[in-house]
């Protein structure tokens, strides 16, 4: 069974390893978009003015709503058809699709993006007030304030949040196979297939993604430990 | 996007309606009851404990698509498997993507009941004791409905998660919702429209969900049932 896993031409080990690089690469590449998308969103919906609240609020409920897998295939099959049509508008006539590497990067960061406004949004709120009262004090402006002073204190708290987004995308991500990219679950299916030993292979696709996610939870605790190391030994 | 589109392809995306309902319900009904079995096998501690423990580790730590891949396409792999009694069963697309389901949800349920048992005061614990019930009674009639009580709210957000994961029934070639969509997607080079109107779908099963477990909350709450009987 252990040359099933081997490198090279006749075991499947680097097929494996290759498309959880990809899965690592989709996953991170979405997440980060994503992430800068959930923090506009919270933004706008900690906004005075009533349009990019509603605005706000209709994205992150229309996605947390709907199944991942249906944001991919629009995503999937509707990319192509948005590109020419604005491609249609500079004059071009021509056929044009997104590959799906960036069908997946795109539809895990509309997702984050969703997910993580709620994260954001419960971070910056929970910046106590005096905080900012403080910043304009010392003569900053509404944008320092934000930037110096609210958002790093936001980002610390909106930490452990985000390390759970993190693992939703990473799990969604194994869903992006449907569009054959060549990721560890579409690579795990097709070493299945072609070997006649699919639970053999799904099971060793779950243990590299129990991997991956455990890891992860490592690498965001640290962060945690980290970002917190000036509140050692202080009591809250 | 042609708004007549989406309206003509909701009658025929209401047929996946009702499967996608069937795999949501059947798989909740099921993890439910699983979650709470072992979120009480998890209180007996020792092997209990980390048997409970291990299963919700990997059941958390993997995509719910290479569980039901394993479990759909995978068992099939071992002989025993195919000459069992349940090898009807396991033959199915629609019986693997319930278990399936249910197998996920049931992780995750027993968390949330976990989380709904500790929450459970020590004192209505010990008055029950000195009222002289059972332990069965103590267990039956105060710790799991004041446990139930509380782990709803999380509960109700574990509804929608579940009702979302249907979806991936799909896959396995069962024509819910999002099966249906896929293929007049497919077939009408539409996908904006017919993917919008399958979104509406699910968002009013998950709204009528959160509206559901929002009232139940109302009326499970203590002030609300005091009310009540003045």
């Amino acid at each position: 069974m252990l040359d099933l896993f081997s490198l090279g031409p006749r075991g499947w080990g680097d097929e494996l390893l290759s498309g959880t690089v990809v899965t690592i690469a989709v996953s991170v590449l979405g997440f980060v978009l994503g992430c800068a998308l959930g923090l506009a969103t919270a933004v706008a919906s900690l906004s005075r003015r009533l349009a990019p609240r509603w605005l706000a609020d209709v994205y992150t409920t229309i996605v947390r709503g709907v199944p991942s897998l249906l944001v991919i295939y629009l995503f999937f099959f509707g990319s192509s058809g948005a590109i020419m049509f604005f491609a249609r508008m500079f004059g071009y006539t021509g056929f044009l699709s997104l590959d799906a590497f960036s069908v997946g990067v795109l539809a895990l960061a509309v997702l984050t993006g969703a997910y993580s406004a709620e994260v954001f949004r419960g971070a910056l709120q929970a910046v106590p007030r005096g905080q900012m009262e403080a910043g304009r004090a010392v003569g900053l402006s509404d944008g320092q304030v934000f930037r110096y002073v609210r958002l790093p204190q936001a980002l610390r708290l909106a930490l452990p949040g985000l390390g759970n987004v993190w693992q939703l995308v990473l799990k969604d991500s194994a869903l992006v196979s449907v569009t054959a990219l060549a990721e560890l679950m579409r690579m795990t299916s097709v070493a299945a297939r072609s070997t006649g030993q699919p639970f053999t292979f799904y099971v060793a696709a779950g243990i590299l993604y129990l991997l991956l996610t455990t890891v992860s939870t490592l690498l965001f605790v640290r962060a945690e430990r980290r970002v917190g190391r000036h509140l050692a030994g202080v009591r809250s | 996007m042609n708004l007549d589109l989406v309206w003509s392809s909701l009658p025929r995306l209401l047929d996946g309606l009702v499967l996608t309902l069937e795999l949501a319900v059947l798989s909740l009904a099921i993890g439910l009851a699983a979650g709470i079995g072992l979120a009480l096998l998890r209180r007996t501690g020792g092997a209990g404990r980390w048997a409970v423990d291990a299963y919700v580790f990997v059941f958390r730590g993997t995509p719910l698509l290479v569980q039901i891949f394993a479990l759909y396409f995978g068992l099939g792999q071992f002989e025993a498997v195919r000459e069992s009694v349940l090898w009807p069963l396991l033959r199915e697309p629609f019986w693997c993507a319930v278990i399936a389901l249910a197998l996920n949800t049931a992780a995750y349920t027993s968390e949330i009941v976990r989380g709904g048992l500790e929450a459970v005061p020590r004192g209505a614990v010990e008055a029950a004791e000195a009222l002289g019930l059972r332990r069965a009674a103590v267990w039956l009639t105060v710790v799991l409905p004041l446990a139930l009580r509380q782990a709803l709210p999380a509960y109700g957000n574990e509804i929608v998660l579940m009702v979302k994961g249907t979806a991936l029934a799909s896959t396995v070639t069962l024509l819910e919702i999002t099966g249906i969509a896929r293929q007049i997607a497919s077939r009408t080079y539409a996908p904006l429209e017919i993917f919008t109107a399958a979104g509406i779908l699910y968002l009013a099963i998950n709204l009528l969900a959160v509206v559901g477990v929002r009232a139940l909350e109302r009326r499970l709450a203590p002030e609300a049932r005091a009310a009540a009987r003045r």
